[in-house]
């Protein structure tokens, strides 16, 4: 299967301040991408130059094997879901569904049926002569998406959707869309700060910071195995360290010696540990191959969460349904598949982005 | 109870001079010279003279209320795309010439359009034929424009401004072009301001007699002249409330048109 939109070398300044550095980005058809990453790493531009808002200062956006980078957005094979829903507050409900059927002057009875067929997908059957202003955040939300997909685009935008609304609704609207996507089967480009949200919904994940892809790929992988400090911190929580590569598969941190997975780092190289709080497990402070104190202890709900200081000082980030109560002695034991090795920054820009986040 | 008292000086200032002298209006407006009633005052809208003024006015409100509106949507527009605030400079330019007299800037143009006037001086001078400027239903209608055109423009600014850009971007996004957006969505939400704009240049235009005066000279009378006159030179108070009442119709059928399309005030100008 080819790609579907292929976005090549685009870079974009606003004023000035370069916000994307030669990006490359494909999207394979019927697919759900998303676009994390934290606000001003250029997510909503990217999005943005694929809908036709924005001109790309360089490079091409390819659709479908043509190069649409100068197409204005009505000439585009592809629909928008926007942040406040910009829902059409001088017409009803079914006014606004219809827009882009009318302004393609398909017949009326065409039209009839798919407001309705759009307000059933979208569980608000009846709703057609409803006011805009009548309707709940979420329910604006679900036409706003409504009016989208009669056009049948091939491509659904969303920026970030469910972003105004509170959580119990967020989720419901996350199981709404993946159900609405794999009905539809069409490609879905969502964009969002919401690592949660990503990982709920995404087949591809691409993390963006500062104007750059830092990784991309599965939520399995991207939560699992990630490319650099930045990308393990801002999706979820985990401890991140420094560590000495002594071979192959074994890795030093803080003076003991851990059993790993990765290779091809070389011998006594300098490296990124990266240890997700819920991959450690506390065992006693002999079976350990670290020793540490409990410091911190808060009860989350579904676990615990604690804090252990090790000699040397670092705190450890630990979930567990074990409680382990403040002051007693533990040991830190990690599965070698837990740990994930990362090479050092490059530069210190990198590094200083990884650390502020 | 004190806050009744605060409103105190207002109520005295609404009572002494407007509910009274609008009284007394009616009054005039109802009665002859002996004190009885009568509609004839109003009935005399229709003669000849009275109701070809009437005509006029209406006529040239109209058509100097349209060219305001030509002008100043599309001025409008792009005062917004611009993302000027509202104390920007072009915003300050815009509004200046409404601070200096609005008898000042009359007569200025009355000094452009004279027979020997600044234009007909430069149109000599490039030994091009004079033209007769002056005395015009076209000079009546200039000076309205350029005295009124601020308030097309300001109250329709307002609204555009509260259209959200997403708004707009989504009905690019569904396919319609600029003139489709232009009708379906730029225009349809904003018409509270449109409303008010219209309402805030034709309920002067229809009145003004000092537009007329100046830039008309005797020759075009327009219902506030001839109101205007009835008071100073003819001395008839009687007659001159009756046609005001009549005037004051249209200036109602107009309030209750932004009231109804304006119910949340977005169009309110200052």
């Amino acid at each position: 299967m080819g790609n579907l939109i292929d976005l090549i070398n685009i870079s974009k300044s606003f004023d000035g301040t370069l916000v994307l550095d030669d990006l490359n980005l494909s999207v394979k058809e019927n697919t759900f991408v998303t676009l994390l990453g934290p606000s001003g790493c250029g997510k909503t531009t990217t999005l943005r130059i694929i809908g036709g808002f924005e001109r790309a200062n360089k490079g091409r956006v390819i659709f479908d094997g043509q190069d649409i980078s100068d197409l204005p957005p009505n000439k585009r094979q592809l629909n928008t879901v926007f942040q406040k829903y910009a829902l059409f507050t001088h017409m009803n409900i079914a006014e606004n569904i219809a827009f882009g059927l009318k302004i393609k002057n398909k017949p009326k009875a065409y039209i009839q049926d798919k407001i309705k067929y759009a307000l059933k997908l979208v569980n608000l059957d009846g709703y057609e002569n409803r006011s805009v202003d009548s309707l709940s955040g979420g329910q604006q939300q679900r036409i706003a998406i409504a009016r989208a997909i009669v056009n049948e685009p091939r491509v659904l935008l969303l920026d970030e959707p469910l972003g105004a609304l509170d959580l119990k609704l967020r989720q419901d609207m996350q199981y709404e869309l993946i159900r609405l996507k794999n009905e539809l089967g069409i490609t879905f480009i969502y964009v969002t700060h919401d690592q949660e949200e990503a990982l709920t919904m995404s087949d591809t994940i691409v993390v963006m910071n500062q104007g750059y892809i830092q990784q991309m790929g599965t939520p399995e992988q991207i939560y699992n195995e990630p490319e650099n400090a930045f990308v393990a911190d801002f999706i979820g929580e985990s401890n991140i360290v420094h560590g000495t590569m002594i071979r192959d598969e074994l890795v030093e941190i803080f003076g003991s010696r851990f059993a790993c997975v990765d290779k091809g780092f070389g011998t006594n190289t300098p490296v990124d540990v990266v240890i997700r709080p819920e991959d450690i497990d506390l065992v006693s402070p002999e079976e350990g191959s670290l020793k540490g104190v409990c410091t911190h202890l808060i009860f989350k709900g579904v676990h615990y969460e604690m804090e252990v200081t090790t000699s040397d000082g670092f705190e450890w980030l630990v979930h567990s349904t074990d409680m382990c109560p403040v002051g007693k002695e533990v040991g830190i034991h990690v599965d070698p598949f837990d740990i994930q090795i990362m090479n050092k920054p490059a530069s210190e820009d990198e590094e200083a982005v990884g650390v502020n986040e | 109870m004190s806050k009744k008292l605060l409103s105190g000086p207002y109520l005295v200032w609404m009572m002494g001079f407007t509910v009274i002298p609008l009284l007394l209006i009616v009054y005039y407006g109802l009665t002859d010279k002996s004190g009885a009633f009568t509609l004839a005052n109003i009935i005399s809208i229709a003669t000849a003279e009275h109701s070809k003024a009437l005509w006029l006015s209406l006529g040239l409100s109209f058509i100097s209320t349209l060219i305001c509106l030509v002008l100043a949507y599309p001025l409008a527009m792009v005062l917004r795309k611009r993302g000027v605030g509202r104390g920007s400079f072009v915003v300050f330019i815009f509004i200046l010439p409404m601070w200096m007299n609005f008898l000042l800037r009359t007569l200025a143009w009355q000094t452009l359009l004279e027979r020997n006037g600044v234009i007909n001086g430069i149109l000599s001078a490039l030994h091009l034929p004079n033209q007769s400027l002056i005395n015009t239903p076209g000079a009546i209608i200039l000076g309205m424009v350029y005295n009124f055109l601020p308030f097309m423009v300001l109250p329709i600014y307002n609204v555009l401004c509260k259209i959200d850009d997403n708004t707009i971007n989504a009905a690019h996004d569904l396919g319609a072009d600029f003139y489709q957006t232009l009708v379906r969505i730029w225009l349809p939400l904003s018409v509270p301001g449109i409303i008010s704009g219209i309402t805030m240049v034709f309920v002067p235009a229809l009145t003004t007699f000092v537009i007329s005066n100046l830039l008309g000279g005797s020759k075009i009378l327009l219902i506030g002249n001839v109101i205007e006159q009835e008071f100073t030179r003819g001395s008839n108070w009687h007659l001159g409330s009756g046609l005001s009442l009549v005037l004051m119709i249209f200036i109602l059928a107009s309030m209750a048109l932004i009231a109804k399309y304006d119910k949340d005030g977005e169009g309110t100008a200052f």
